[in-house]
């Protein structure tokens, strides 16, 4: 078994690491404690699983009809010893594993905001973490960088070493937003808010992409993904700016548009409200966005509750 | 027209896909040439009295088995075609299917392999092999029990009619909205969708109503629920479960429906509708469906490795109940399937440890057919073959699948290959392996005759190594970050996997071949492979005490059980079979209600996806109008009378004679 570990697995690792295994060699340290838990969790269960198969075939061979040497015992079916180890080994295992999994759940929960640049590297004052608002489109992303007041399609850039805070959102249908070198997927979905927290150790290219099937142009729903030093993303988000193409609501509504394998494209300005507007359906002139509604529905309950009391009182 | 034909047109039939018309024109003719044979040899007459409108749960199960294996290869078809798109689409090539088409292909292959094939399977091994278990003659509701198949059956044509007549769902097998909704899928395909699993899910619900109340009240005289079989036992539990959560499918395909028909607001983006409500019921349904799937399947392996062990099964207690703790568990696992939608922490985590402890009693079950196979005398004929791939295949199957059950592990490995890679690992290595050990190990019992092994042999290592083939570079592509359901690829890297992938779908596309061969061989050679005893395998069951084919009464005499395995205590005991004093049997009638009402309600969801109302509501008006009339039916049995019960028993005592 420790020669398993010391020699098959970290060969095996490694022979998937050769072949670009973005998932076991990421470039992020959520990913990569994602990538731990996985490997750790494996591990444990191979525990178990390898003696099973070991002794599936070494008992159908042992066993064999034709092996009259072996002893045959017809009406043996039953050892409480035997029945305990049985159901005690498995839950050995999933005792540990689920005490894996309720700390591994807790620290890498994607809405938890990260303590950590790196292992011994933790999050301080010094770290200011970069904003970026994700809309999920048919069949493109959306990123809106609202402190530089930019946005991009079909571009992500971040600054490595620095806590990247991802709020999330779609307009049309329910996409999921993964980019493995950086960190696990969370869904977009409209009218609703998910969250994420990310870091980028080393610098790279390489994409992100949606991992749930939203319709026709879901294969092309890749987007660039470029971890960049501070110096290098300053750079990118002067050059953003340098453009003149501004997002406006109205841009936005044509964006929304259903498209496919969209090019990048770089906004040097961006509406201040627009991502609270697409977050509450409220794009277009005229609809009344969904805060708003549910503030009068609550407003309405509320009222109405005090009235019966009033009636009440009376 | 419109109001005549609805949307339907002469646009909607897919005359621009060359690929569907080839499918059309082949089909066409093979229907055709189907069709011909039977009216030549004057098949129809025998076809509806004998297995149409028979009730024999026998027939019965037998016809589903029949219909699981044809829609097998209909979505092993899809398959094939998936898997050959994703090995050529690269390096700028979008492959040979548009969007329009893949899309609809992996939303049938998954609809149909659930629904249309393990489905029938499943249900019909239950309905053949319980009744035969428990001592019963047939099931509770005889009727029923056919109506049930017609619906199964009337659910598959709509989802084949969508093939040539409009499209199926392009939405993946569960159809999410926002995407299934009205404003995002306009077409037909969500609505055959919607109809094909309603319809046959009637067929589900009442079949589980049926098995239910039949292992409940119609077991022999001394066959505790503690003496039942344990297939019986994992048939209870499966039905149990059918029964409480195919109601939640029909609620929420139902509020979908009125999203799309009427205009509601229960799964849209606006108007205060909530997508994710459907995602959770379709999995408070859908993860104790795949339960539902596999717990037969687990009897099944408990039988085959006890008979070809030579033993009584290891801890058959510690195995009920772990089939009981599963059956109850699998309802507090759904929301494992949608970690990523931002559940918080404390949730994701209580679902994820629900999920691993699944695997206690499911180590349990794998370490209880492991000591039965310890200090026996296992022979290894094809049933026993099947099991011991079984055991290796799943127990890996299982591995990742708690894998996936850890939250930040199923962060980044959610709708990724892998996660596809581990559901065919276990519903390949585990349900389909199942029937095809319950196939072997019961065909003997069903047609009298066994199946030549050499054919299921190579069809075995087919099956196996394709599997391994197939599904091995899926785990590798996951973890490399691929996700699923896409059409064409960028990364050049990547390729050589799915090449790899394709080439073990084809290794199971031979497997498949050499198993209808087997049948075929078997057929031409019934005479050889004859088995005159009814008990070929030296069983330890009720069913291996009939004879192979059991009479449509099954038992002349009800037994009377003392042991769980009672044929094995009875033959141990010396038990000499009656040969006299046989009395009269009363048995159910056939009918052809069912497959009028069947009929029917395929009109009706026809109608209903193409919004010809008029067609719908006078299909639904002669459905209800029939099913009323039906119930007026009071001629509902005949008496088999004693003479003919001497005879065939006689004919029997001769034959075993002649078998020595």
């Amino acid at each position: 078994m420790r020669r398993f570990r010391n020699i098959i697995l970290p060969a095996a690792l490694a022979l998937l690491a050769g072949c670009n295994s973005v998932v076991l060699n990421p470039s992020g340290d959520v990913a990569a404690r994602q990538r731990d838990l996985l490997v750790h969790s494996t591990m444990l269960m191979l525990l178990i699983i390898v003696p099973v198969i070991a002794l599936t075939l070494f008992f159908a061979w042992r066993y064999r009809a034709s092996n009259k040497a072996a002893r045959y015992e017809p009406d043996w079916h039953h050892s409480t010893r035997l029945e305990l180890i049985i159901w005690a080994a498995p839950l050995l295992i999933i005792i540990c594993l689920g005490a894996l999994t309720w700390l591994g759940t807790h620290l890498l929960d994607p809405y938890r905001p990260l303590d950590r640049i790196a292992p011994g590297q933790p999050v301080t004052e010094a770290h200011k973490p970069v904003d970026v608002n994700i809309i999920a489109l048919d069949w493109k992303w959306l990123f809106i960088y609202p402190e530089y007041g930019i946005a991009t399609v079909n571009e992500m850039a971040v600054p490595i070493d620095t806590p990247i805070r991802m709020r999330i959102t779609a307009q049309s249908v329910m996409n999921s937003l993964y980019i493995p070198e950086l960190a696990g997927q969370i869904y977009a979905m409209p009218g609703m808010e998910t969250k994420l927290h990310g870091v980028l150790n080393r610098t790279s290219t390489s994409h992100g992409f949606s991992a749930n099937y939203s319709g026709a142009g879901f294969s092309g729903m890749r987007f660039a993904f470029r971890g960049l030093t501070a110096s290098d993303f300053d750079q990118w988000v002067q050059q953003v700016r340098a453009g003149d193409d501004a997002l406006t609501r109205e841009g936005y509504l044509q964006l929304a548009k259903p498209s496919e394998n969209e090019p990048v494209r770089h906004y040097a300005q961006v509406d201040d409200t627009l991502y609270h507007a697409i977050l509450n359906r409220c794009v277009a002139p005229g609809t009344v966005c969904m805060d708003q509604t549910m503030a009068h529905a609550k407003m309405g309950h509320a009222e109405m509750a005090h009235a019966r009391a009033h009636d009440e009182h009376e | 027209m419109s109001t005549l034909f609805g949307r339907l047109s002469l646009e909607s039939l897919p005359l621009h896909e060359p690929i569907v018309v080839g499918t059309f024109i082949a089909v066409a003719f093979g229907a055709a040439a189907l069709l011909a044979a039977i009216t030549k040899y004057q098949l129809w007459g025998y076809l509806w009295r004998e297995w149409f409108t028979s009730i024999d749960h026998k027939k019965i199960g037998i016809m589903y088995m029949v219909l699981g294996l044809v829609m097998l290869l209909r979505g092993f078809a899809d398959a094939i075609m998936m898997r050959l798109q994703q090995a050529i689409a690269f390096g700028g090539s979008e492959g040979y299917l548009t969007a329009h088409h893949y899309d609809q292909i992996f939303t049938a292959h998954g609809v149909i392999m659930i629904f249309f094939v393990a489905m029938p399977f499943v249900t019909g091994l239950m309905n053949y092999v319980v009744p035969l278990q428990i001592g019963a003659r047939d099931v509770a509701f005889p009727f029923l029990n056919n109506f049930s198949f017609w619906m199964t059956v009337a659910g598959a044509m709509l989802v084949m009619t969508s093939l040539f007549v409009g499209e199926f769902a392009r939405t993946g097998w569960l159809a999410y909205p926002p995407l299934s909704g009205l404003e995002h899928s306009p077409d037909v395909g969500v609505d055959y969708y919607i109809w094909a699993l309603q319809i046959a899910g009637v067929g589900t619900l009442l079949s589980g109503v049926n098995l239910l109340a039949t292992i409940i009240k119609m077991r022999a005289p001394g066959m505790t629920l503690m003496k039942m079989p344990v297939f019986t036992w994992t048939a209870l539990c499966t039905n149990v479960l059918i029964v409480a959560t195919f109601p939640v499918l029909t609620a929420a395909l139902a509020l979908l429906s009125l999203d799309r028909y009427v205009g509601t607001h229960f799964f849209t983006n606006d108007f205060g509708g909530n997508a994710m409500m459907y995602v959770n019921l379709i999995w408070i349904w859908g993860h104790p469906e795949v339960y539902i799937l596999i717990l037969p399947l687990f009897g099944v392996f408990s039988e085959v490795t006890s008979t070809f062990s030579g033993k009584r099964l290891f801890g058959y207690s510690s195995m009920v109940y772990a089939t009981v703790v599963i059956t109850i568990l699998s309802y507090i696992v759904w929301l494992h399937h949608f970690f990523t939608m931002g559940s918080g922490a404390s949730v994701n985590s209580f679902f994820g440890i629900t999920t691993m402890i699944i695997s206690i009693p499911t180590g349990a079950k794998i370490f209880n057919w492991l000591f039965t196979m310890y200090r026996g005398r296992i022979r290894f004929e094809l049933p026993m073959m099947w099991t011991v791939a079984f055991m290796v295949t799943f127990v890996i199957g299982g591995m990742t699948g708690v894998l996936l059950a850890v939250p930040p592990a199923d962060f980044v490995l959610h709708n990724s290959l892998f996660l596809v890679a581990h559901f065919h690992n276990v519903i390949i290595g585990g349900v389909l392996f199942g029937l095809f050990a319950a196939i072997y190990y019961w065909w003997p019992k069903a047609f009298g005759f066994r199946l030549a092994p050499f054919w299921g042999k190579v069809s075995f290592w087919f099956w196996v190594v394709g599997f391994y083939v197939a599904f091995m570079p899926l785990y590798v592509l996951g973890l490399m970050g691929v996700t699923r359901r896409l059409r064409y690829f960028d990364d050049p890297s990547l390729q050589i996997w799915f090449v790899i992938a394709a080439f073990g779908a084809a290794l199971i596309a031979c497997g498949i071949g050499a198993f209808l061969v087997q049948i075929y061989v078997s057929i031409r050679d019934r005479v050889s492979l004859r088995d005159l005893t009814g008990d070929p395998w030296n069983g330890r069951t009720l069913e291996w005490s009939t004879s192979s084919p059991p009479p449509e009464y099954n038992f002349a005499f009800t037994p009377i059980i003392h042991d769980g395995d009672a044929w094995w205590d009875m033959k141990k005991r010396g038990y000499q079979r009656p040969t006299a004093g046989f009395r009269s049997i009363l048995m159910p009638r056939n009918t052809g209600a069912g497959v009028i009402l069947a009929a029917l309600s395929f009109v009706l969801g026809f109608a209903l996806v193409w919004y010809m109302w008029w067609l719908a509501a006078v299909s639904f008006i002669a459905l209800i109008a029939y099913a009323i009339h039906h119930t007026f039916d009071y001629n509902r049995e005949y008496r088999i009378p004693a003479e003919q019960v001497l005879r065939t028993e006689a004919a029997r005592t001769q034959l075993l004679a002649a078998g020595g």
